[in-house]
Order: structure tokens, then C-alpha cells, then sequence
């Protein structure tokens, strides 16, 4: 893989003109952008307007059209390339949260690791307990999925992403199917993996805590990013007429 | 147990009820080898048509158009066609076609004999219906379900195994029960081919006897016996696999 000409002070994810349509729908018109390491990107844009087909395409879930996007230095858009590769790096997130339901809490954080990456088990369920700690979960290893909320299930989640140790974690509308209260401790536990220097990339509409966690801020509408910027500026003083009407409308 | 035998010889004397599998030693063997014989033919397509339909249903999702196609050959031949003709047509058809072997009488012997081709015609005929009951229960898995699975780098086979067969097996049960059920009660079709299953050996004993309508009371009542113990068992297993929170 072209991992070896990859350094830590390039961009960790790079997207260069990124196309991609669904039968005569355009979704991406021509989208660029770079990542940091440890940089925290929140993606925002009204419905339909392409911000989860963007990040699922930067895990391989969806394929594009054309253009490149590059994780480490790996091309996404390449016939040949190694998926496994490709996950190890990037760690995802759903709006659904997608547990496996016929796997304990602990079981589906273990999973990936001992059956995907054959880590010894024994090592594997140190780290899982450890990281259902992080997610503020001890206690609830030994829960099947059904028996716990949804907030407790999307942090189960991003234990489980956490457990491949990921170079980047993607979260797609992650609150989006949770109650109001339970929205906090999702976005607590994202807040802990941002200041930890996880590089973090979410598509979301809770605004408040895009401004509070974001290094830098898209807007995207209709498959283009429209405006871009650090979150104090982007919020404060919109320059594009949508982003304006946008932003008009959420707060 | 010979009380228990010597009752049946004086049911018999008494009120003319023949039941020699109890009270004669030859019928009673007899008859309890064609009951394992069952047994043992029903265990081994049981099992051979589970993992037919568990890797059918894997190659139906296949990438390639010919897999597929291949597959839904399969299914159209032994669905639509009647198990006894299928039978025949493994036992007497294709056997006839493979080469033969010279066993140590001097004569020649197919290499299969009928309950190996039984078996093998259980298994297809079952294993087709299998297929689809699993397919049914792999498209009741959510697409993000799998997404997640591929997302954490399993790759097609991977998620299949560790993820979307374990959920669709949940789903896929009852109707999974219902056709191993029949399985079992077509299992005395192998009577055609003379496999010496519950079925023949009682056609042996009541030709010997003519005790016709006790032989089949207690042939239905083995039928019944044999598979409520597979409902059960299968029953048992549906409610071990429940799971807390998930389905009904």
C-alpha cells in the first residue's frame, strides 16, 4: 500500500473533486478538502444535501464516481484497494447505531478485533472493558443491545469503532435518533475522544456543540461546500446567502 | 420387561390385538433397527439439508451472475419437482450412470448404496426449501446491519457468519421447524427404494402377520412420538436464542 509515503504532517483524510451520483442524481458535485490529524471537522447542510454520502464515502460504504480520497495516503477510489486496510484506519459511527443484537455489550466492542484482526482475546477484552469505561458504560458490559437506550447503545458504538483503534472516526447524525436527554451523553463521550486528539469527523445539526468541539466547519448544500471556516467565525459571520438562511433557521 | 412383553402375547391371546414387535424377539429387533434406521436417515438429512441451505443461501448473495443462477437451477429442479420421482431418478437414474465396483462375491456393486442415496436425495429436496427459508431470513437483516459488519472490516463471508446468519437463523426458525418436520415424514419415501426404515420393516411384519391396522396405529404413533421431540427440541432452542429486547 502507498501508506509508506504517508507522514504525520500530511493531511490524514484528503478529498480532491469528489463525484458521485445516484442514477441521474448528483449527490457530490466536485468536493475537496483536507483533514488533520487530530483535527475535529463538523459537516453541516440542510437535508439532501449530500453530508452522509460524503463521510460514508470515506469508509468505502459508497463508491464515487470521481475524484480521490486518501486516508493515510491510501486511494479510497481504487479498484484494487484493501478494504481491511482502509477500516482499520477508519472508525464509523451510525445514526442507527447498527449494534449487533445477538451480541452482549462487551461481545460487540470484542468482536471486530479477535474475529477481524485475530488480536488475542485475552488483550482484546482488557481494552473492551476498558474503553466501555471511557463511554461511561461499566456496569453495562453483560447488556444485550435490547436492553439498553439508545444513548446507551450509540455509546456502545463508539466503543466499538474505538476497539479497532482507528486513526480517524466518522459520526454519521449520530444523535439524531435519540431523546433530548440522552443526546448529552452521546455528545460528552464525543467531546472526551476530540480532546483525547482523536481527528474526528461528524455530519451533525446540533449546532451548540458543533461551535464548542470543531476545529473547522462546512456547510454543504445541493453536493457543494458553500462556506467553510473555524466555527467562531463560520457562526458569528456567515458570508454565503445560505449559509446565512441556514444557520437562520436552526437557531 | 418380559412382563411388559408377556402382556402384549396376552393381549393378543385375549383379544386378538397382534403386536409381535413387542412379545417376539426377531420382530421386535426388527422393528427397533427400521426405527433407528429412520432416525438415523432423518438425522443425516436433516442436518446435510441445513448446511445446503446455510451455503445456498450464502451463494445466492454471490457477485456472480452464474452462482446465482446456478443456485436458482438448483431450487426450481427440487422444488418443483415430487420427492419419490427425484428419488428414483438419484437411485435408479444416476446410480446407474457411476461406475461400479466388484465386491467380494465376484459381483458388481454400485458405489452408493439406497440409503446413501436417500440420503442424498432427502438432503436436496429438503435442502432447496432451505435455501429460501434462509434467504427469507438473511433479507430481514438490515442493510445497516451489515453495513456496520463491513465497516468493522468483516469482510462478505466474515459478516455472514458471525453476524447475519446468527440474526436470520432467529428469524428464519419457524419456518426452518416446519420444513424439517417434513423432512422427517418424508423420510419413508426411502420405503421405495428399500431402505429397511420404520416404514418397510413394518410392511415386512404385517405381510408376516396380517396385523395391518395394528402395525399402522403404531406406526402413526411413532410418527407422532419421533417428531414432536424434533418440535420440541426445536422449540427449545427458538426460546434459548430469544433474545432480550430484540424481535417479539
Amino acid at each position: 500500500m502507498s501508506t509508506a509515503n504517508w507522514t504525520d504532517d500530511q493531511p490524514i483524510v484528503s478529498l480532491k473533486d469528489v463525484h458521485k451520483s445516484f442514477g441521474d442524481f448528483e449527490v457530490l458535485k466536485g468536493i475537496s478538502f483536507d483533514v488533520k490529524k487530530g483535527e475535529v471537522v463538523c459537516i453541516i447542510g440542510p437535508s439532501g444535501s449530500g453530508k452522509s454520502t460524503l463521510i460514508r464515502c470515506i469508509n468505502a460504504l459508497t463508491e464515487i464516481n470521481s475524484g480521490s480520497i486518501k486516508v493515510e495516503g491510501i486511494e479510497v477510489n481504487d479498484p484494487n484497494l484493501d478494504k481491511l486496510e482502509l477500516r482499520k484506519r477508519v472508525g464509523m459511527v451510525f445514526q442507527q447505531y447498527n449494534l449487533f443484537p445477538h451480541r452482549t455489550a462487551i461481545q460487540n466492542v470484542m468482536m471486530a478485533p479477535v474475529q477481524v484482526l485475530k488480536q488475542p482475546k485475552q488483550e482484546v477484552e482488557e481494552r473492551a472493558y476498558a474503553l466501555m469505561k471511557k463511554v461511561r458504560l461499566d456496569g453495562k458490559e453483560h447488556s444485550y443491545p435490547g436492553e439498553l437506550s439508545g444513548g446507551q447503545q450509540q455509546r456502545v458504538a463508539i466503543a466499538r469503532s474505538l476497539a479497532m483503534n482507528p486513526q480517524v472516526m466518522l459520526f454519521d447524525e449520530v444523535t439524531a435518533a435519540l431523546d433530548p436527554e440522552t443526546v448529552k451523553e452521546v455528545l460528552a463521550t464525543i467531546k472526551d475522544l476530540a480532546q483525547d486528539g482523536m481527528t474526528c469527523m461528524l455530519v451533525t445539526h446540533e449546532m451548540g456543540f458543533a461551535k464548542e468541539v470543531a476545529d473547522h466547519m462546512y456547510f454543504t448544500d445541493q453536493g457543494v461546500i458553500v462556506e467553510d471556516g473555524p466555527p467562531a467565525e463560520f457562526f458569528a459571520n456567515p458570508r454565503d446567502e445560505r449559509t446565512q438562511k441556514f444557520l437562520g433557521q436552526i437557531i | 420387561m418380559d412382563i411388559f412383553y408377556n402382556w402384549f402375547r396376552e393381549l393378543y391371546e385375549a383379544t386378538g390385538i397382534n403386536l409381535p414387535i413387542f412379545y417376539n424377539t426377531f420382530d421386535r429387533e426388527r422393528f427397533f433397527s427400521g426405527l433407528m434406521m429412520t432416525i438415523y436417515l432423518s438425522a443425516v438429512s436433516l442436518i446435510a439439508s441445513v448446511v445446503i441451505g446455510v451455503v445456498g443461501a450464502w451463494l445466492q448473495g454471490s457477485k456472480l451472475v452464474w452462482t446465482r443462477r446456478i443456485v436458482q437451477v438448483y431450487i426450481q429442479f427440487f422444488r418443483n419437482t415430487p420427492p419419490l420421482v427425484q428419488m428414483y431418478f438419484f437411485y435408479f437414474g444416476l446410480s446407474a450412470l457411476l461406475p461400479t465396483f466388484e465386491n467380494e462375491y465376484g459381483f458388481q456393486q454400485p458405489i452408493l448404496g439406497a440409503f446413501a442415496w436417500a440420503c442424498i436425495s432427502l438432503s436436496f429436496f429438503a435442502g432447496a426449501f432451505n435455501v429460501e427459508i434462509f434467504r427469507s431470513g438473511i433479507e430481514a437483516v438490515p442493510e445497516t446491519t451489515r453495513e456496520a459488519a463491513e465497516s468493522l472490516g468483516y469482510s462478505r463471508l466474515g459478516a455472514y457468519i458471525h453476524v447475519i446468519l446468527p440474526l436470520a437463523f432467529r428469524v428464519c426458525l419457524p419456518a426452518l421447524n416446519n420444513n424439517l418436520v417434513n423432512l422427517v415424514k418424508t423420510t419413508t419415501l426411502a420405503y421405495a427404494i428399500a431402505v429397511p426404515e420404520l416404514l418397510y420393516v413394518s410392511g415386512q411384519i404385517w405381510s408376516d402377520y396380517a396385523n395391518v391396522p395394528e402395525m399402522m396405529t403404531v406406526l402413526l404413533l411413532i410418527y407422532v412420538g419421533l417428531v414432536g421431540i424434533l418440535v420440541m427440541s426445536m422449540n427449545r432452542w427458538e426460546r434459548a436464542m430469544r433474545l432480550p429486547g430484540y424481535g417479539t
